[in-house]
């Protein structure tokens, strides 16, 4: 078995950053990424798209091709394709790649996996055509697709970016219907202090705004009772704004209102994680360097909770000068004399979440969904169904289990964990905390009786 | 190219052989495979194991597990999964496949 200092799981800013930064201390480090390129989703596939669609996707991708070009160093061992299925204590991580399991060791480990979209249930979200904004993101930057006729539904800045990069490439999107209203805004300028201090956020966000705006994209703030409407797929989305009924015809929907720490691979190792009251989402408890209470495990970026992707790169390289010093390639004053310009980077980057956090809440339909709405998408869940779990008696995610299967298809709760942890602790009046969160055991990802089959002495796997 | 797409392609790689559902499709080669039925046109992915509902893409990035296909009689991830030629995918769980599934 390949054996490396720091295993680091995540290909995308806080996770190259932290591998380029390790090597450079003198550690040996094992980067696992389940795309066969680096880049994470933010950066996704930078080295093949930045030079083909660089202008539509702006300089801040670009930037990605900085972090790809750190790990190309002697001492880091990118695996792209493998999908990381199990962590063990000691560690050992196992994975499967090019079609057979395959597994690595080292005595630290770095989760960078960053965040997924908060789930949105809305009537219809289930049906073709409807996607997370995020996908469309991914969409355009690894394969040059956009959606003709796309409107696009909920509150946060990624929805300004991915409306802005539509209408640089031709096709701009049908509407844009957001779920935040006027009063988020007021109440969110009692963090102006903090947003002055994060001006080029959003300085940059009131560019794209601008952008949409010239476009002549209608827009539409303060949006409820939203709906997708469609025989087999989507043809419209249903929503009140302004005291009026609306209708908009189109074939995609993309929805979006915040994105969330994904915790899948913490919690399987057994990583305390506490309820974020301001980010609406459960996130690791983490030191300075982003250690975690369970001994050799760090977590850097976005699943450490949300702050984007340049205070993620910073996140990551503090994290590698924990390691480095853990493991003697650097003295405790040397870390953190190194770390002192990182942190006051990073407490800039970081200016301006208290008002964005305030300006975009999540969308309060989509926390709390009407009765008839699918929660779980794999096992077709409802949250009326949940409700009526809680009216008999039924306390946390895991005993819901039992009732009617949320959280146990393929996507093993990913898009449904943190609907059903909120409908549990409503109805039963309990906190986020007390009600808990899935339980969540490996296998992180399916792997099939032929990929264990083939699993191998994986030691000359690095050298492909 | 293809008009009856919800999703414009500006992609221009070259372009290998498929069949899905066996119809033949012209995909691009490498490219990543659920984009590529997207861009192709292909609206259903797979229906619902729990009531028969169709599902397509829906994250893009291998966590929601919506775009499952079957290849060579294995269920994956089609966002997953990159375009090589003569690839065979197939719904997975159809009625009338093999498998024996419902």
């Amino acid at each position: 078995m390949a054996q490396s200092d720091l295993i680091v799981i995540g290909a995308g800013p806080a996770g190259m950053a932290a591998a380029a930064t390790a090597a450079e201390y003198g550690l040996s480090v094992t980067l696992l990424d389940e795309q066969p390129r680096p880049g994470g989703q933010i950066y996704r596939d930078v080295d093949r798209a930045a030079p083909r669609r660089g202008t539509i996707l702006g300089a801040d991708f670009s930037h990605g091709a900085t972090l790809t070009a750190g790990l190309r160093h002697d001492r880091v061992t990118h695996l792209g394709g493998a999908v990381v299925w199990a962590i063990e204590n000691g560690f050992r991580v196992s994975y499967t790649r090019n079609g057979r399991g395959g597994q690595v060791s080292g005595s630290r480990i770095l989760l960078a996996t960053g965040a997924l979209e908060r789930p949105m249930p809305l009537p219809g979200w289930t049906l073709p055509g409807v996607m997370s904004a995020g996908a469309a993101q991914i969409l355009l930057k690894q394969s040059g697709v956009l959606a003709r006729r796309a409107v696009l539904v909920g509150a946060g800045p990624l929805l300004y970016l991915i409306a802005a990069q539509m209408v640089r490439a031709g096709t701009p999107p049908l509407a844009l219907v957001e779920t935040q209203s006027r009063g988020a805004l007021l109440s969110a300028m009692r963090h102006a202090g903090g947003a002055l201090r994060g001006w080029p956020y959003l300085s940059k966000g009131l560019g794209l705004l601008s952008e949409i705006v010239r476009a002549r994209v209608p827009r539409f703030t303060g949006a409820t009772a939203l709906a997708i409407e469609g025989d087999g797929s989507a043809e419209a989305v249903s929503f009140r704004s302004g005291g009026k009924a609306h209708r908009i015809g189109c074939d995609t929907v993309l929805l979006h209102h915040g994105v969330v720490p994904n915790t899948q691979a913490a919690r399987s190792i057994g990583v305390s994680h506490r309820w974020d009251a301001v980010q609406h989402c459960f996130a690791p408890v983490l030191d300075k360097w982003g250690a975690t209470d369970v001994d050799g495990v760090l977590i850097a970026g976005d699943g450490a909770g949300i702050g984007g992707a340049q205070a993620a790169e910073i996140a990551g390289r503090l994290a590698a000068l924990g390691v480095a010093s853990d493991l003697g390639m650097l003295s405790p004053a040397d870390r953190d004399a190194v770390a002192v310009p990182l942190l006051r980077r990073q407490a800039r980057e970081l200016a301006a979440r208290p008002f964005l956090d305030a300006a975009y809440p999540p969308c309060a339909e989509a926390l709390a969904p009407a009765d008839a709405t699918i929660v779980c998408r794999c096992e077709e869940v409802t949250a009326g169904e949940i409700r009526g779990y809680a009216k008999l008696g039924c306390l946390g995610p895991n005993q819901a289990k039992a009732f009617g299967r949320p959280g146990m298809g393929p996507c093993q709760g990913r898009y449904c964990g943190l609907t059903v942890t909120g409908l549990l602790a409503e109805a039963t009046g309990q906190t986020p905390d007390e009600t808990g969160y899935y339980r969540i055991r490996p296998p992180l990802k399916p792997v099939t009786l032929g990929e264990l089959a083939a699993m191998q002495d994986t030691r000359h796997d690095a050298a492909e | 190219m293809n008009t009856a797409s919800p999703f414009l392609d500006l992609e221009e790689a070259p372009r290998v052989p498929v069949r899905f559902e066996g119809a033949p499709l012209d995909l691009p080669e490498g490219a990543n495979l659920a984009a590529a039925l997207l861009a192709a046109g292909v609206r259903v992915f797979r229906h619902t194991p729990v009531s028969g509902a169709p599902r397509a893409p829906f994250c893009m990035m291998g966590a929601c597990f919506d775009c499952l296909v079957e290849i060579d009689g294995v269920v994956r991830q089609a966002c997953m999964v990159e375009v090589t030629e003569g690839l065979e995918i197939f719904r997975p769980h159809e009625e009338g496949r093999a498998d024996g599934a419902k």
